[in-house]
């Protein structure tokens, strides 16, 4: 198979509006992905599937990724001359930037006919909040149906050109997106037999401190 | 497991009639076999627990097995699952309740003719299990309907829902006809069918049955 940078080359070259990026993995997997945009990604999904020398023709896996805003702190070494005439200090500089908060959502891709893969790719919203729409690939390879309306149930990615968006796993009256960062599950920790960690913060606001005299009697379950 | 409190002088099970318990096996040696109708009556249904034939999880794979040849749930009269909740008398419970799947056990339940019995099969049906601190998995099935015996284990080996079901038919047995004693069904007030919670925007509503589950008070140390 093509290496992901012969793709993307001919990716930008077959299609010269689109933005492909390559994002590459720092850990042993190295398991690199091409970022695609969001405009594009059909059109490029297509060339993928039926470019004779990639024939893409197999979707194993959608997975969503939730990336909230992050904090990030740059750190810049300057060197500072000294008014007196001295050696020049070197002075940290460390400035702040906020990072926007976007879901992704990545597919695995693998050819069944030439059998080689993964191709993995993904496709990034605008935010967390109301740019969530991503266009759906499910026209393209009929197995990211159930994974894109998994997607949508625990994320929350709207994928537009979706033939049966639904939550798949939740209820549909629900309104959350459960694998969201920032999600807050029911309190419905009134009664933990052995709280410890997290879980003991939270059982706590349901458990009376004891009065100061009286003895504890712990109740059997019935 | 049986948890009916036994008023003072009262003698539970086989004691029947006037004569002592001893006297009775005096005369089963000699071939008189001494019974009342009441104990009849109990002797009958414990031996023709008919199980509604409906499985939730792995429990369900070990409650398969207690019905095939190795384990033989039919030696104890309990072998005719029944595909429909109007025939059965038994709910085995085996296995993870979802919340999502709550409301549709609940309404299995309300569904069965009395007399019937609820057995919680395994940690999950119990209390959730592993899944406790979850967001998706109800917190016990007793949260919703009364249960009878509870099969700890994850899941439970087919000997432990045996010994549930022996558990159950021993209660079944010590069942009264009439007077404070009676049989949960025979009681013209107590509840045969329970709320059916609805699904809400964040959690089943209610999150549980008030008149069947009070949390337990753990005591906390200041």
């Amino acid at each position: 198979m093509e290496t992901l940078e012969q793709i993307r080359d001919r990716l930008l070259a077959r299609f010269p509006a689109a933005k492909v990026e390559l994002v590459t993995n720092p850990g042993t997997a190295a398991e690199h992905s091409l970022l695609l945009d969001a405009v594009f990604a059909p059109e490029v999904a297509r060339f993928l599937r039926d470019d004779p020398a990639l024939r893409l023709d197999y979707c194993s896996n959608v997975s969503g990724v939730d990336w909230p805003e992050k904090e990030i702190i740059d750190t810049v070494k300057k060197s500072v001359p000294d008014p007196a005439g001295g050696p020049a200090k070197v002075v940290e500089e460390k400035t702040k930037r906020i990072q926007p908060g976007y879901l992704e959502a990545v597919y695995h891709l693998y050819s069944m006919t030439l059998k080689h893969g993964p191709v993995v790719l993904r496709l990034r919203t605008g935010n967390r909040t109301d740019q969530v729409t991503l266009p759906s690939l499910t026209p393209v390879w009929r197995a990211a149906d159930f994974q894109e309306r998994e997607v949508f149930d625990l994320y929350g990615i709207i994928f537009s050109g979706h033939p049966d968006l639904r939550r798949i796993l939740m209820w549909d009256e629900f309104k959350d997106h459960p694998m969201r960062k920032d999600y807050v599950s029911p309190d419905d920790f009134e009664w933990e037999p052995t709280p410890h960690g997290d879980v003991h913060e939270r059982a706590k606001a349901h458990y009376p401190a004891p009065p100061p005299a009286a003895t504890p009697t712990p109740e059997a379950k019935p | 497991m049986n948890d009916t409190p036994t008023p003072a002088g009262y003698t539970p099970f086989p004691a029947a009639g006037n004569i002592s318990d001893q006297e009775r096996e005096d005369l089963r040696r000699h071939g008189i076999l001494l019974t009342s109708l009441e104990e009849l009556y109990g002797w009958g249904r414990s031996n023709s627990i008919w199980p509604l034939q409906f499985g939730l999880a792995c429990c369900a794979i070990e409650m398969i097995a207690a019905a095939t040849a190795r384990f033989d749930i039919a030696r104890f009269g309990a072998e005719i699952f029944r595909p429909s909740p109007r025939q059965a008398d038994l709910m085995i419970v085996s296995g993870t309740v979802t919340k999502k799947m709550a409301p549709q056990v609940v309404r299995l339940w309300n569904q069965m003719p009395e007399p019937k019995y609820c057995i919680a099969m395994g940690a999950c049906a119990i209390s959730g299990g592993p899944f406790k601190q979850g967001y998706n998995v109800l917190k016990g099935i007793d949260r919703f309907i009364p249960v009878d015996i509870y099969i700890p284990g994850c899941p439970p080996r087919p000997e432990a829902l045996l010994h549930g079901l022996t558990q159950l038919q021993e209660k079944i047995r010590a069942e009264r006809v009439s007077g404070p004693q009676a049989a949960r069904h025979l009681q013209p007030d107590a509840a045969s069918e329970f709320p059916v919670p609805d699904y809400g925007a964040h959690d089943l509503q209610p999150p549980s049955n008030p008149k069947l589950f009070t949390a337990h008070v753990l005591p906390r140390k200041a």
